[in-house]
């Protein structure tokens, strides 16, 4: 099977789980106790002429299955309704978050990538020696290191101290300039566990894989080192990473609601812990289908990735 | 000059248990075009002393000892230089070719890359010289099967594979490690052709490295023995099989089944090959050689020529070269009180298999190894 053809085979798997998800997230309305109609009026008193509008707004009085179809096309138009407890639309708000999440989030996993694996093949490559226990010394103080005390300890000496960054995001739009200097620091701080652990797992998949027959092959043809582990050895060492980025992708995706508080960085994650001490079912509700729909596309781009780097994974 | 000179070639492991000497003092050489067979059991140290040769050992060291290659010692050579020659002028063919192919990339690409490693060529001309290789190396449909991945291809196809990769650059010697181990025996017989093939071109020189007596006997023009880390008896192929003169290397031959030779259990060497750190003194064979004798336990008994008995291995040129037979026993040296008390019977192949295959092989006429004072036969 080729390469397409898979990708093809693999995307369209992920079409029934996508049903699945937004049956899940659809239910929760009449999961949470109470009437319906109080959980998206946020639980406020509401008067019967009010409640027989809702009522009649949201269909409550078609069958259950009529009320998911006509969910699911609005979802589809991304419509999620009024939040009953803000009064703005859901959509909008939930567009206005995601891309600041988005953006911080994919930076910290690119960081995360960028020093892990060049991390896990100097540990690898230089297995017991100094070089191997420091990327281990470092990695460890990456686990250890609560996030949000890195974060403050970073706003502190660079924010208050030095005064190179500003401590609280300038009013600028997400791509301009004084904004990436912003999320320098947010970046480092969401990043640096991710960096560890990767570090730790290339490390871990790639000195297994230097022991492996066909490495000694690949010297034996005359190939320079170079070429026999980044070619050779690190390509079938990825997996391992590949499983575990790809799920920290997805994660990333409902914001880190610790580094957002401390940067005061107006992500998912804040909105989420707002909504559900509100009760704001539409927005929960809407948030939740976000990072269900993230989770299952990363799961996807795992999958694909995995087919890429290793041809078995295709033909099975 | 020999095309490939060892000497002394000592290969040392260090394990939690102490060091292992894996290869002690090896020397041999192999000539332009010859084909030379390196035959022991599993640990001997055989594969350890040829992955030496190109400084692919992952854990050993070798601690002491020459290979001169063309003149120039590959122990010294910087790493720029090793590699020019590895998979250039000394190729490997791997054993266990299933695990020697990488999954991730196609066989073709794995084969043109070892070309590409040492020439100047376009893409296009290291496929098609790819293809040709696969070809060589008898693999049907080989245009297409270049952009076969390793677990499309069977054990003996990915056998072939890595010999067409060995084969790339035309070396100037092919080191076979094991190239039947773990295969059909119907595959089994088809790489022993296609080796045959390569050998008899001439142009090449090879180093078979088997656990199976009955494979080099087909291939090679002269044997080394090697057990425990030492070679016990090296000749011509013929001398070596009519008329074994290590105990070691008769045991080896009376344990190849042969169809019709009327017995009804396959002879063994009893006990197991010192390899550990523990090892016996003197002669390492003697725990499990039927003659050893008091003498054998106190000295290592040296590789001599088994007509003159004077030691091969001291650096004097030898009678007649490489191809002087010589064992490491003390019965050659006229220190053993019993002797070797074993008779080689010459079996006729066209009685013993009726298979009408040529008898022009001392592998098909077979010697079998009878011993009187065992029972008929050496266990």
């Amino acid at each position: 099977m080729s390469l397409g053809t898979y990708a093809l085979r693999r995307t369209l798997l992920a079409v029934p789980v996508l049903v699945g998800v937004s049956a899940i997230t659809f239910s929760f309305v009449h999961l949470v106790p109470g009437d319906a109609i109080d959980v998206l009026a946020g639980f406020q008193g509401v008067d019967p002429e009010a409640r027989d509008a809702l009522r009649e707004e949201y269909g409550l009085d078609d069958p259950i299955w009529r009320q998911y179809l006509a969910w699911v096309t609005d979802v589809l138009a991304l419509e999620f309704g009024e939040s009953p407890i803000t009064g703005r639309d859901v959509g909008a708000t939930i567009a206005e978050r995601l891309p600041r999440t988005l953006a911080l989030g994919v930076a910290a996993w690119l960081l995360s990538l960028a020093i892990g694996i060049p991390a896990g093949i100097v540990a690898a490559l230089n297995h017991g020696r100094p070089a191997d226990e420091l990327t281990r010394l470092g990695a460890l103080a990456g686990i250890a290191t609560p996030n949000f005390w890195l974060g403050l300890v970073l706003l502190f000496i660079f924010g208050v101290h030095l005064g190179w960054v500003r401590v609280t995001p300038p009013d600028a739009g997400l791509a301009s300039l004084e904004m990436l200097w912003f999320m320098v620091l947010p970046t480092i701080t969401l990043g640096t566990a991710s960096a560890a652990l990767i570090t730790r797992l290339l490390r871990a998949s790639m000195a297994r894989e230097l022991q492996k027959a066909y490495v000694r092959t690949a010297r034996a043809k005359g190939l320079r080192e170079r070429t026999v582990v980044l070619k050779h050895v690190l390509r079938n060492s990825l997996t391992a990473v590949v499983t575990v980025a790809g799920l920290q992708l997805a994660i990333l995706v409902d914001g880190a609601v610790v580094v957002e508080q401390v940067f005061a960085w107006p992500g998912m994650g804040q909105l989420v812990v707002d909504a559900v001490d509100q009760r704001d079912v539409p927005l929960i509700q809407a948030s939740v289908l976000v990072i269900a729909v993230a989770v299952v596309l990363a799961n996807l781009l795992v999958d694909l990735v995995y087919a890429a780097l290793d041809p078995r994974v295709r033909y099975r | 000059m020999a095309l490939l000179e060892v000497e002394n070639l000592t290969i040392q492991f260090y394990t939690d248990d102490g060091v292992v000497r894996a290869v002690d003092g090896v020397s041999y050489e192999i000539e332009a075009g010859e084909t030379v067979g390196l035959v022991g059991e599993s640990g001997a140290g055989k594969s350890v002393a040829s992955r030496a040769l190109l400084g692919l050992l992952e854990d050993g060291e070798v601690v002491a000892g020459e290979v001169r290659f063309d003149g120039r010692n590959l122990l010294e050579l910087s790493s720029a230089r090793l590699r020019e020659i590895r998979g250039n002028e000394i190729a490997i063919a791997f054993q266990d070719a299933d695990a020697a192919l990488n999954p991730a990339y196609t066989v073709g690409e794995q084969i043109a890359e070892a070309i590409r490693a040492h020439e100047t060529v376009t893409d296009t001309a290291a496929r098609e010289r790819s293809i040709a290789l696969l070809e060589r190396v008898g693999i049907p449909e080989p245009a297409s099967r270049y952009t076969d991945y390793p677990h499309q291809f069977s054990s003996g196809m990915c056998q072939r594979a890595i010999i067409a990769i060995a084969l790339a650059c035309d070396p100037d010697l092919l080191i076979v490690d094991e190239p039947t181990r773990g295969l059909d025996v119907t595959v089994q017989a088809q790489l022993l052709e296609l080796l045959e093939d390569l050998s008899a071109d001439g142009e090449m020189a090879i180093q078979l490295v088997s656990h199976d007596l009955g494979v080099v006997a087909d291939q090679c023009e002269r044997v080394l023995v090697i057990y425990a880390g030492k070679i016990v008896e090296r000749g011509p192929v013929e001398d070596l099989f009519y008329e074994p003169k290590h105990p070691y290397t008769a045991g080896l031959l009376a344990s190849i089944p042969r169809i019709g030779d009327g017995r009804d259990r396959l002879a063994s060497i009893p006990g197991r090959m010192p390899t550990r750190v523990q090892r016996p003194t003197g002669c390492q064979f003697h725990p499990r050689c039927p003659y050893a004798e008091a003498v054998c336990a106190r000295r290592d008994p040296e590789l001599v020529d088994t007509a003159t008995g004077t030691p091969v291995d001291d650096g004097e040129p030898d009678r007649e070269g490489p191809t002087t037979h010589a064992a490491a026993c003390h019965e050659h040296t006229g220190d053993l009180e019993e002797g070797l008390d074993y008779e080689v019977r010459i079996v006729d192949s066209t009685d013993d298999d009726g298979c009408g295959e040529s008898a022009s092989d001392p592998g098909d006429d077979s010697a079998a190894v009878d011993n009187p004072s065992h029972e008929g036969e050496l266990r």
